[in-house]
């Protein structure tokens, strides 16, 4: 293979592991505080797409307040997602949890092909991310470029929440104990809304670079690259957030490697994940950066 | 003879008259919405088994009816039928020449299924809830994509056409029938019994001498089998399959039923299949163009599939148990009903 190619290959591997890390960021955050699979965060990030779609062309906006509109819309969703579909059932046994969570993205699945029509649309092309940049004989287009660059500086601020401020220190406290934190007067519901809230920004986040970069969107657009962000997620030590991007870029970079370098197992491309995943649980369950915990009786 | 058995062999005639009849009474429609209830009831019993009886939250259940379906097809169909099938890569010649009677293809298709479980339990079943949920999700879209890529044994994206019609309203009612009475065994023996335990606390159970991975492993596999089996069926019902058929959303099917029924429940399982097939069928006209009198909807495909997941979402939310909870039907509970209503009647004297 020639050097280009691999560079190539090298930078679409970046920009697919940015994506595929800010969604597992939203899944490890939920799972760290609730010990919940969020199975309708890949149809959160379906919907930040289809958002700044709308906002874009029925609402004819600038594309950069489109993206604001956006975010916004697609945070207050996933609170709301938390309030209907997961609170209430709180203290219930996590079968039930897992069979609502499944059935909210079942759902959030089938109104997103009533209202927005199973025909994939076309993103419209935005002149900042869809010029073709050339380095030598790489040649890439510009959204390629900016979404590792966006990726970290989302990372950098959520750090700095997680790590640096008093909601952070909540949400770290809910995720190590829900009960003993409401006993310090934290307000539990009000954290694991936020959880929610800054989680699905992500997932909006990562669902509008999806589409700057693959510029079609479907209503079940969110279903793949929702299941491989959780392995992601699992790989890297669920619950842990540098974790999620470590597992996030790994399965990038797998994913585009193993197609670049044997292309006859392209058909098997999304078996990877999955392959990955069951190799990692069998020989490290707790993940790449997780803990191991024993359980108490 | 004691009340209950009577009422039991009266009931049994009457089912087995019925199904004897509806050939010929109702038309064919109604007929195929029946006996895909059928299969539903035996692949809502698999699930329950994993989900309502071991504890163990399983979403691979379509890679296993994918397993049986393609087996018990590619068993059954003859040499000429393949060779039109396989018009873009030729068969494998041992399965182009292999052709076996439907009821052993169907006990084949089963074990296949459950071979498939042995290997993918061996890791898998070491995981918990939702780890386990996810790796079993992960095997079956291995299957799946396996499937859409081996052209040369499955016919891969293309899929299999002209599969005969074996399911019969006498065959697939048999074998659910097999299946309700099995499972009944089942859960009423002492194996049913360490599944409960297992489900209910898995460190007590293993505390009280109980091999848990043995148990789970069991279950599993037993699960595997009857989904493997309805799977076949279903090929046989409706005579194509393609690797698109057994995505989540067809375990997603399941699943509703099962949790509608109550999740442990084999008399809601039942009822639960019977009840979501017929409504899936009866509410098809959501996805077809509408005239209403006030406005016309050209068709809202995905209609239908929000009122069922609104439906799950509200039993879940509202009503864990389902239609059943963990209870089972009984003659005493149905004639209890009656006592009850007519005590009330009889102002609170029985």
């Amino acid at each position: 293979m020639e050097l280009s190619t691999f560079f190539q290959q090298l930078t679409n591997a970046l920009s697919l592991g940015s994506l595929y890390a800010l969604i597992a960021i939203g899944y490890t955050m939920v799972y760290g505080i609730l010990r919940l699979i969020n199975f309708a965060h890949g149809d959160v990030f379906m919907l930040g797409a289809y958002f700044a779609f709308y906002a874009v062309t029925a609402l004819a906006m600038p594309w950069w307040v489109a993206f604001v509109v956006a975010l916004a819309l697609t945070a207050a969703f996933g609170m709301g997602l938390e309030r209907v579909a997961y609170r209430p059932l709180r203290d219930s046994p996590k079968i039930s949890v897992m069979i609502s969570a499944i059935g909210a993205s079942f759902l959030i699945e089938n109104v997103g092909i009533v209202l927005f029509g199973g025909r994939p649309k076309s993103f419209p092309s935005i002149p900042l991310f869809d010029t073709v940049v050339h380095f030598g004989s790489v040649s890439m287009l510009s959204v390629s470029l900016f979404i590792p660059v966006i990726t970290a500086v989302v990372l950098g601020a959520l750090l700095w929440i997680v790590h640096g401020t008093k909601t952070g220190l909540a949400m770290r406290a809910v995720s190590t104990d829900l009960d003993a934190a409401r006993l310090m007067a934290i307000d539990v519901n009000k954290t694991i809304s936020l959880t929610f809230g800054i989680g699905s920004l992500l997932a909006g986040v990562g669902g509008i670079m999806w589409t700057m970069k693959y510029p079609q969107l479907n209503p079940l657009m969110g279903v793949m690259p929702g299941l491989k962000c959780f392995i992601a997620a699992v790989i890297g030590g669920i619950g842990n957030i540098q974790g999620a991007v470590l597992g996030g870029f790994l399965l990038g970079m797998i994913e585009i490697m193993i197609v670049a370098f044997l292309p006859e197992l392209t058909g098997y491309r999304d078996a990877f994940a999955f392959v990955l995943l069951i190799v990692v649980l069998l020989v490290k369950p707790a993940g790449l950066l997780g803990k191991n915990q024993t359980v108490k009786v | 003879m004691k009340r209950n058995t009577i009422l039991t062999i009266a009931g049994l005639v009457v089912l087995v008259a019925a199904v004897g009849l509806a050939d010929s009474i109702l038309g064919r429609f109604t007929v195929r919405i029946l006996n895909l209830s059928a299969i539903y009831i035996i692949l809502a019993l698999s699930l329950n088994l994993l989900n309502g009886f071991t504890g163990l939250f399983s979403l691979g259940h379509a890679g296993f009816m994918a397993v049986g379906a393609y087996v018990s097809a590619i068993l059954t169909m003859t040499p000429a039928q393949k060779e039109m099938n396989f018009f873009l890569e030729p068969i494998v010649p041992i399965l182009a020449r292999i052709q076996l009677p439907f009821p052993i293809a169907l006990i084949v298709a089963g074990l296949c299924a459950a071979l498939a479980a042995v290997l993918i339990g061996v890791p898998a079943l070491r995981l918990r809830d939702d780890y386990l949920a996810i790796a079993t999700l992960g095997f079956a879209e291995i299957i799946r994509v396996i499937i859409t890529n081996i052209q040369s044994v499955t016919n891969g994206a293309q899929g299999l056409k002209a599969i005969p019609k074996y399911s019969t309203t006498w065959v697939v009612w048999t074998v659910a029938a097999i299946a309700v009475v099995f499972m009944l065994a089942l859960v009423r023996s002492s194996y049913g019994r360490t599944m409960k335990a297992v489900r209910d606390d898995e460190i007590a159970a293993e505390a009280m001498g109980i091999d848990v991975f043995k148990v789970k492993s069991t279950s599993f596999v037993i699960s595997s089998f009857m989904a493997g089996v309805g799977g076949a069926l279903l090929g046989h019902l409706i005579s194509t399959i393609d690797p698109k058929m057994f995505t989540l959303m067809l375990t997603f099917n399941i699943l509703l039923i099962v949790v509608l029924g109550g999740n442990g429940s084999i008399t809601g399982s039942v009822l639960g299949a019977i009840i979501v097939t017929v409504l899936m069928e009866a509410l098809r006209f959501l996805d077809m163009p509408m005239n209403l009198v006030f406005f016309k909807t050209n068709g809202l495909p995905g209609l239908r599939m929000v009122i069922f997941s609104i439906l799950l979402m509200i039993v879940v939310l509202y009503r864990q148990r389902g239609l059943m909870g963990n209870k089972e039907f009984s003659w005493d509970g149905v004639l209890g009903i009656f006592r009850r209503k007519n005590s009330t009647r009889n102002g609170g004297r029985p």
